[in-house]
């Protein structure tokens, strides 16, 4: 282990490390705190303050909460961050699984270059996508109707681009699980759908849940698209935040971090409670070597 | 009968829709019988397909379409039937549905993005304006420019501004790969307290860009005692702030996106942390290593995996830096990056230049396309292995 347990330091040393690690956490949260107090303020006391700084808030209104929970924009936007997020996941996560098991497990010509054109379209800058998609969305679709500003819009455009990343880990996941039982599943006569389902997914529980955790916090967070793809209420969670705070809520500071809290509140509830399965996901390829 | 077509007519697919629906027929009819002749070829190819046509039409075509874009001139309110028609050649009550005309322009949107600053007169007078008042020339038509020269003329045109801050990002990001590395070390303790303490180094990670933004715009206001004025103030910035002082928002705006990045890195160096070879430490001891010359020379190399995937994930970051610039200042202040002016040349208020914003985004992508042409090599390799 490195560095060495900090039991088997010196005093002095030891005095030093836990000072240097609070004060550094101290430090790290200080912005969060600020968000905290100024949320628990009210509008006369953060005017008054010209400002948001360290103060005890008097008297302590939850309003910034309160103000936005009222709000019809703000709710509705909640509930469409979640009719385009859970599609999303359920999308890419299974195409990805379907894909990311024949990159892993089978050998043919171009298998290389199959995952690394998955793996190098997760890393473009996504805003060259940006005019194309949009003409698509306004192109695709049944007579007058067009998926641009639907929810359909976002969705479909999620659904591809988490796919890429959905692949690169799965199939780096799957890469590791032993080859022997599907030679095994196959020697028993089983065909690649009975392989994958009955031999496969029951292996892949762990990575599943962490991998749509991973995309349910990546979809949720995503402010770009919504802009582009949506206007008005359609927009998600984190646009509509922005929309409204540049708009009827301008320089209320407490409605922001309220708006912040709330917005932030999905992911973070399933951060704390998954840690694990969080940092398995994001850690996957840094152990090796 | 005619009730039928205009029943058809109403929900017929328009002609993208129909390529597409064509593209998936085709594949599946052609995996399940060209497949036959390869053993779990069929299965391979209906496990791919529905994977790869996803990403293939909505990633990869467009960064062609993109690139095919920036060589034309398209304009979001100059309009056409999909078709190819023009939209007065409709006859009274028929129906197109509308595209954007495309008219081949060659590299003059390339052109414009390289082009010197005396091009740009407009906003060097609007620069002029802030320092000195201006006089027109006598015939009141444009600037007077023996008044112009005496004002801090803007060296860079708006596209290289974006190029300069892109370039600045880039490099600047790169240092929450040795925060995140310290902090890893400092926390790569098995006490209970560590523990506990984790989860509020990884937490950022999870908040979205957005709640970044407001979270820093909070942390550098510039109350009198807010908790970075004693700073700005021994700076000299005074009331501007960080974000309000030209040249320095961009800065500000990339110490705000270090927080999530920070975070990152201090995950990926924790797990790699836990995968170091206690014997190489103990090897290295007993050879007289201590102290920074052990880090360097036997913790860091076995921590190259972690550093590669930290390295990428901030490079990529970096390049798509949008959110934070457009929630904290849109752009002003000489923050400006590529993704945003792109964003503002496509949809701003003056906006509507689709072919110029395309170019700015293709010139964003060539960027990274070296980085990812590294980056994927590299992994390859690794997967190989």
């Amino acid at each position: 282990m490195y560095p060495s347990p900090e039991h088997t330091w010196r005093p002095g040393a030891r005095t030093f490390y836990w000072c240097s690690a609070i004060a550094v956490m101290l430090i790290w949260l200080t912005p969060i705190f600020l968000l905290l107090n100024t949320a628990l303020k009210s509008n006369e006391q953060i005017n008054a303050e010209q400002g948001a700084k360290f103060t005890i808030p008097a008297p302590l209104l939850p309003e910034g909460f309160w103000v936005l929970l009222g709000n019809p924009a703000f709710w509705s936007s909640m509930v469409y961050s979640f009719l385009v997020v859970l599609p999303v996941v359920c999308v890419a996560v299974s195409f990805a699984t379907l894909a990311g098991y024949v990159l892993a497990k089978h050998k043919f010509l171009g298998r290389t270059w199959l995952f690394a054109i998955f793996v190098a379209g997760n890393f473009v800058p996504f805003q060259v996508l940006t005019f194309p998609v949009l003409r698509m969305m306004q192109d695709l679709g049944f007579g007058d109707w067009s998926p641009y500003n639907t929810l359909w819009a976002l969705i479909l455009f999620h659904g591809a681009f988490q796919t890429g990343f959905c692949v690169f880990f799965m199939r780096n996941f799957i890469a590791a699980l032993p080859t022997e039982l599907i030679e095994a599943a196959r020697m028993e006569g089983a065909n690649e759908f009975q392989v994958f389902w009955n031999v496969i997914l029951p292996l892949l529980r762990p990575a599943l849940a962490a991998l749509g955790l991973l995309i349910f916090t990546f979809v949720w967070n995503d402010f770009y698209w919504s802009l582009v793809l949506t206007q008005g209420d359609l927009m998600l969670v984190p646009t509509q935040l922005v929309n409204l705070a540049s708009g009827q809520w301008q320089n209320r500071w407490n409605v922001m971090a309220g708006g912040a809290i709330i917005v932030a509140l999905p992911p973070l509830i399933f951060f704390f409670f998954l840690q694990r399965q969080f940092v398995a996901g994001l850690t996957l390829g840094a152990r090796k070597g | 009968m005619s009730f039928f077509v205009d029943a058809w007519q109403s929900i017929a697919p328009s002609g993208l829709t129909l390529w597409l629906f064509g593209l998936v027929a085709v594949t599946v009819i052609g995996a399940l019988t060209l497949g036959r002749l390869f053993r779990y070829g069929p299965a391979r190819i209906l496990f791919l397909a529905p994977a790869f046509l996803l990403f293939a039409v909505f990633v990869l075509y467009p960064i062609a379409g993109s690139t095919w874009m920036s060589l034309h001139d398209v304009r979001a309110d100059r309009l056409v039937c999909a078709d190819g028609r023009e939209i007065k050649e409709l006859e009274e009550g028929e129906y197109c549905r509308r595209v954007q005309k495309m008219e081949w322009v060659g590299l003059d949107n390339y052109r414009r993005f390289f082009a010197k600053t005396d091009r740009n007169i407009e906003r060097a007078g609007k620069e002029l304006a802030k320092l000195n008042p201006v006089k027109f020339t006598e015939d009141g038509v444009g600037w007077d420019p023996s008044t112009m020269s005496k004002g801090r003329y803007p060296r860079l045109t708006d596209a290289g501004e974006a190029l300069l801050n892109n370039l600045i990002w880039l490099i600047m990001f790169q240092v929450a790969i040795p925060i995140g590395l310290a902090l890893a070390v400092l926390l790569n303790q098995n006490h209970f307290v560590v523990r506990l303490m984790k989860p509020t180094f990884f937490f950022p990670f999870v908040l979205s860009p957005t709640v970044i933004a407001f979270l820093f715009q909070f942390f550098y206001n510039t109350a009198d005692g807010a908790p970075l004025m004693w700073l700005f103030n021994s700076i000299g910035w005074g009331k501007d702030g960080i974000l309000g002082t030209d040249g320095w928002s961009n800065i500000g705006i990339i110490v705000a996106a270090w927080y999530p990045q920070i975070a990152y890195c201090v995950i990926i160096y924790l797990a790699g942390l836990t995968a170091i070879n206690a014997e190489l430490i103990e090897a290295g001891k007993l050879d007289g290593a201590s102290g920074f010359t052990l880090f360097r020379k036997i913790v860091l190399p076995q921590l190259w995996p972690a550093t590669f995937i930290c390295v990428v994930v901030t490079t990529i970051g970096a390049l798509r830096s949008f959110d934070l610039v457009h929630v904290m200042t849109v752009g002003g202040q000489k923050s400006e990056v590529l993704a945003r002016l792109m964003y503002e040349v496509g949809f701003g208020e003056n906006g509507g230049n689709y072919g110029y914003g395309a170019t700015i985004s293709v010139i964003l992508f060539l960027i990274m396309l070296v980085f990812i042409i590294f980056f994927v090599t590299n992994m390859v390799r690794q997967a190989d292995d």
